[in-house]
């Protein structure tokens, strides 16, 4: 691939940036726990009446009598050398005392499986159906779909969740209800309990996928050279796919990458829901029990998930419209 | 079949295309006949509305037919193309007759490989592998002046300049050797040093493969120099068809004149240049009878109300739509072209 | 070319420099230079019509907004009226901007989709804190050949060619001394360009106007201009009287131009053909940057040493070291320039390949 070196040169230099990005977020993080008069976390863990001498010794355990600008440095201490827990060291829970890092190793791959097999979904329907409206503008076709693209966005998740759950749960019995089951242990029993989240998940993202590759193909089929293709005698499908969808494909993967991204931390709602005890529902849940080491980790792994993405959308934007490659 | 019958690829016969739009029908081409041949070069002029490149879209079958009617017969290779199904024109389009369009930049698609899209112009008609189609895309792109053109094929559009993108176009208009090659408005959006090398271009391959070549466009200098016959269109119709020699020397139509005579020469500072009054008419609402009568200085009686048929006044002329009688066009054009040489 | 009194001349532009720096490619590291503009110098004389002329990327247009101040400068001077305005500060620049104003190429670009008429043309003495829009206005529509009527009209009603009156209408407005015209009449139908021709040539003598008059077509400038600068990557390489350069041209570029001109009721001609396309300004050749495509091109000297404006003849000036002796000269017969290394027309080259 030509200007191999520039690349490279490009992906370091995203790459340092991106650790500024983070480490920005953490400190902001930090300091909003420490800002935010929610009350002192030693206080949860002190029991009724605590002494001031019980919460100072709280305070010490949890390291909270320093200023918090010295908590972070710790904290960015403990995380490139290690704890006791192993590499990085993301210290532990407030609440419970285990490692935050087995935490969400635990919960990440619910998070992570409910994200892909959602995103799969809401890609390829989403996509289907804009291009069929879009090739059958104004037909009846066309308008039913953009009326499910309209429930699709306006329906609140936790409705959609629950009604779900209702019908096909309780009513019908075809799926199973809440709850996670590691494909490992039973792979018919993970698809059983996965189907439901996912196409509750994936309905709310279909449905802007369809309209904006609707509005996108629109626009691109009114281009020139899309007339060209056909005065080359180029099949209709051809036309449409090869070089309509191709062109105006661009936006809807970049948007893809991010839209993924930011559900690693945050499809807070599909979560609790359906119960799966994955890492949005941790850390909204951690949050409001104060247990900032458990919060500080999901923040993280949320920050550097959107980092990369977006890293890897310009890098992949780049390579699908050699417009921006070479100027 | 005599020999110029032979010769000839297009016949076209009273073409008619119409739009229905929220505002009404919007009449775009009425009634247009003309033929072509091999080795000929056909202009054909008019300003905006005229209907020039919407005929052409209709021949070659590019015009939604759900939302357009379009009428008339187009005889090409012993067929009517306008009866033939969307499947069957598909077969004709790219293959037999092509089309160069006017801004290269915008009509060649942005994210894929010069030479690949000219590959992708033989591969549509042809089952020939991917090489030998990629074959013929360099050996085109060589044969239309592009240097390096192994190298060159596998640039972006956007990594061409606009002279290279314009023959890029035409190098994928002829990967099957087509009959005819129309194209519409090829110099307009190009600078003038590179116009002249297209305008070359489109000669040499024309006179190389014995092929039709209709040219679309507004500028009548680049007709009267390249084209052997000439139809001018207003308001979608024609208004004066004949030999370029003859269409420049005499000219007998008065928007012809006033085309002349408006366009600003390179030859000489006028003292005044002679405008059309007014202004090309609405396709939802053409005037009545003949549609430049609103603008047309020798307007008389039955202008406005009967529409005057092609014709050739007389047997040494060539066809006009104009009721002025012969003597006085013959008049007229005189006292024009004493007040031109003055 | 030395102009005594400055009063003569309204525009005096010295050693005139505009580099833009662009991104070549989202990978890229640093920044290339556009060298839209180098080292230009020419005056406007009051009351004529300057016409500027090239092919793109030649920084005709870069060099109208230049002259308005529409872009800084990268170096060099421009003096209008009197005034250095190479460096003012926009605040400054802001009563001068009542003398100078300019009509723009896209008749539907340039005008506000969602104001009136009457708002457009009257946009002006709003800024300037001028009283008296209301009537002036209707006195401009009908100087302009529209109905005073068209007061409360908006641009879609409008053809092409009356946005355009419009945009005259509305750089007239406040009097100024200098119309800068970019392409005014190209976007515009063939029968509709000779109206706004007439209605410029007659507004410029009733109202004493400067114009400088952009455009890429020498058949419409041969009508209005009378002098004329050709452009080629940035650089001037022909300035001088009107009809001096369009019967006798002395640079080979313009001679090249002139010929490439289609033309109407003439017999046939040997057209000078150059060599591939026009260069980009990133990247311009050293020396002569036209010895590329030069048909008179001198190995080891137009490419070594940049030719400089010398006056070939009355009121004629041309960068070249080997400029047309008489005109017309066929392409075979430019070619001859003795020691000439382009003896051969091109046939059908492509580009010379771009940086």
């Amino acid at each position: 691939m030509e200007g191999g070196g520039e690349v490279t040169f490009y992906i370091v230099r995203r790459l340092l940036w991106t650790v500024v990005v983070v480490a920005c977020v953490l400190a902001i993080t930090f300091a909003v726990f420490y800002l935010l008069p929610a009350g002192d976390p030693a206080l949860r863990f002190a029991g009724k009446n605590p002494t001031d001498a019980e919460i100072a010794l709280i305070h010490h355990r949890l390291g909270l009598d320093r200023p918090w600008y010295i908590q972070f440095l710790k904290f960015v201490k403990n995380f490139f050398l290690g704890d006791k827990y192993g590499w990085p060291g993301l210290g532990y829970t407030y609440a419970s005392g285990s490692s935050v890092k087995a935490l969400i190793v635990a919960r990440a791959p619910r998070t992570l499986l409910l994200i892909a097999g959602a995103a799969v979904l809401w890609l390829v329907t989403g996509v289907a159906i804009g291009v069929i409206s879009a090739v059958k503008r104004r037909s009846l076709t066309d308008r039913l779909a953009m009326g499910f693209a309209l429930f699709g966005i306006s329906t609140p998740v936790f409705w959609l969740g629950l009604m779900a759950l209702y019908i096909f749960w309780r009513q019908l019995g075809w799926t199973a209800g809440t709850g996670y089951v590691s494909p490992a242990d039973n792979f018919g029993a993970f698809l059983s309990h996965m189907i439901l989240p996912w196409i509750v998940l994936a309905l709310l993202y279909a449905a802007f996928y369809a309209r904006m590759t609707r509005n996108n193909l629109l626009e691109t089929l009114g281009e020139d050279y899309i007339r060209t293709a056909r005065a080359k005698g180029l099949s209709e499908r051809s036309v449409i796919f090869k070089h309509g969808l191709r062109a105006s494909l661009t936006p809807i993967v970049t948007m893809f990458g991010l839209d993924m991204a930011l559900l690693v931390g945050g499809a807070v709602i599909t979560e609790s829901v359906f119960n799966l005890q994955g890492l949005g529902y941790l850390a909204i849940n951690d949050a409001l029990q104060q247990d900032l080491p458990v919060v500080l980790g999901v923040v993280l792994l949320a920050s550097v998930a959107v980092a990369l993405a977006n890293l890897i959308v310009d890098i992949l934007y780049a390579f699908i419209d050699p417009r921006v490659r070479y100027a | 079949m005599s020999a110029a019958d032979e010769r000839k690829l297009l016949d076209v016969r009273g073409l008619t295309v119409r739009f229905p739009t929220p505002d009404g029908v919007v009449q775009a081409v009425s009634d247009v006949s003309f033929s072509l041949s091999r080795g000929e070069t056909l202009g054909v002029v008019g300003e905006s509305g005229s209907g020039k490149s919407v005929s052409n879209l209709a021949i070659m079958g590019l015009l939604n037919r759900s939302r357009t009617t379009i009428t008339g017969e187009v005889e090409f290779k012993e067929r009517n193309l306008l009866t033939l199904s969307n499947d069957e024109l598909r077969k004709v389009r790219g293959k037999e007759i092509a089309m160069v369009f006017q801004d290269p930049f915008a009509c060649l698609h942005p994210m894929y490989r010069v030479g690949a899209q000219i590959a992708e112009a033989f591969s549509a008609h042809s089952d020939a592998g991917k090489k030998v189609a990629w074959t013929r895309a360099v050996e085109l792109l060589d044969r239309v002046g592009i240097p390096n053109a192994r190298s060159r094929a596998r640039d972006y559009p956007h990594q061409f300049s606009g002279g290279m993108r314009q023959r890029a176009m035409i190098a994928m208009a002829l990967v099957h050797n087509p009959a005819i090659l129309i194209c519409d408005e090829p110099t307009t959006a190009l600078d003038v040093t590179v116009q002249a090398q297209i305008l070359e271009l489109i000669e040499d391959v024309k006179r190389e493969f014995d092929i039709g070549v209709i040219l679309v466009t507004h500028d009548l200098g680049v007709v009267a120099e390249t084209a052997n016959s000439v139809m001018v269109m207003y308001a979608g119709r024609i208004m004066e068809y004949g030999p370029a020699r003859d269409v420049f020397a005499q000219p007998q139509h008065p928007y012809a004149w006033g085309l002349l005579d408006s366009m600003p020469t390179i030859d000489r500072r006028l003292s005044a240049l002679v405008p059309i009054e007014g202004a090309p008419p609405s396709l939802l609402a053409p005037p009545s009878g003949c549609p430049f009568h609103p603008r047309c200085p020798y307007r008389f009686e039955p202008c406005p109300t009967e529409r005057p048929p092609l014709v050739a006044p007389a047997p040494e002329a060539h066809l006009d739509a104009c009721h002025l009688p012969w003597d006085k066009k013959v008049e007229l054009g005189a006292e024009r072209a004493k007040k031109v040489a003055a | 070319m030395s102009e005594n009194g400055s009063t003569a001349n309204l525009v005096e532009v010295e050693h005139l420099t505009k580099r833009f720096a662009v991104r070549q490619g989202v990978f890229a590291r640093g920044k290339a230079q556009v060298h839209a503009v180098e080292d230009i110098s020419f005056v406007v004389r009051r009351g004529e019509t300057l016409g500027i002329v090239g092919e793109s990327g030649c920084g005709k247009s870069t060099t109208a907004r230049l002259v308005l101040r529409l872009l800084d400068l990268t170096s060099g001077t421009i003096r209008f009226d009197g005034h250095d305005i190479s460096k003012l500060p926009q605040r400054r620049l802001r009563p001068l901007r009542r003398e100078m104003q300019m009509i723009f190429q896209d008749p539907y670009a340039s005008l506000n989709p969602r104001k009136t008429v009457g708002q457009i043309i009257g946009a002006p003495f709003a800024i300037h804190g001028v009283k008296g829009a209301r009537t002036r206005v209707q006195e401009l529509l009908e100087t302009v050949g529209l109905s005073p009527e068209h007061y409360n009209r908006y641009p879609h009603e409008f053809s092409g060619g009356q946005r355009q009156r419009i945009g005259v209408a509305r750089a007239l407005a406040l009097s100024p001394k200098l119309i800068v015209c970019d392409e005014p009449v190209s976007a515009l139908d063939v029968s509709i360009q000779a109206q706004v021709l007439n209605l410029l040539r007659g507004l410029q003598s009733e109202f004493s106007l400067t114009y400088v008059f952009i455009t890429h077509d020498l058949s419409v400038l041969r009508q209005i201009a009378d002098r004329i600068v050709v452009m080629y990557l940035g650089r001037i390489v022909e300035i001088g009287d009107s009809e001096q350069i369009y019967s006798a041209p002395k640079h080979p570029y313009t001679a090249a131009l002139l010929s490439a001109v289609p033309r109407a009721g003439t017999d046939p001609r040997e057209r000078i053909v150059l060599t591939g396309d026009v260069p980009s300004p990133i990247a311009p050749p050293p020396a002569c940057v036209f010895h590329p495509r030069c048909p008179r091109f001198h190995k080891g000297h137009c490419d070594v040493e940049a030719p400089q404006l010398r006056e070939l003849a009355p009121h004629q000036e041309a960068a070249c070291h080997y400029p047309l002796e008489r005109w017309p000269m066929s392409d075979a017969e430019i070619r001859q320039a003795e020691g000439a290394n382009r003896a051969d027309r091109p046939h059908l080259e492509g580009a010379a390949h771009e940086a």
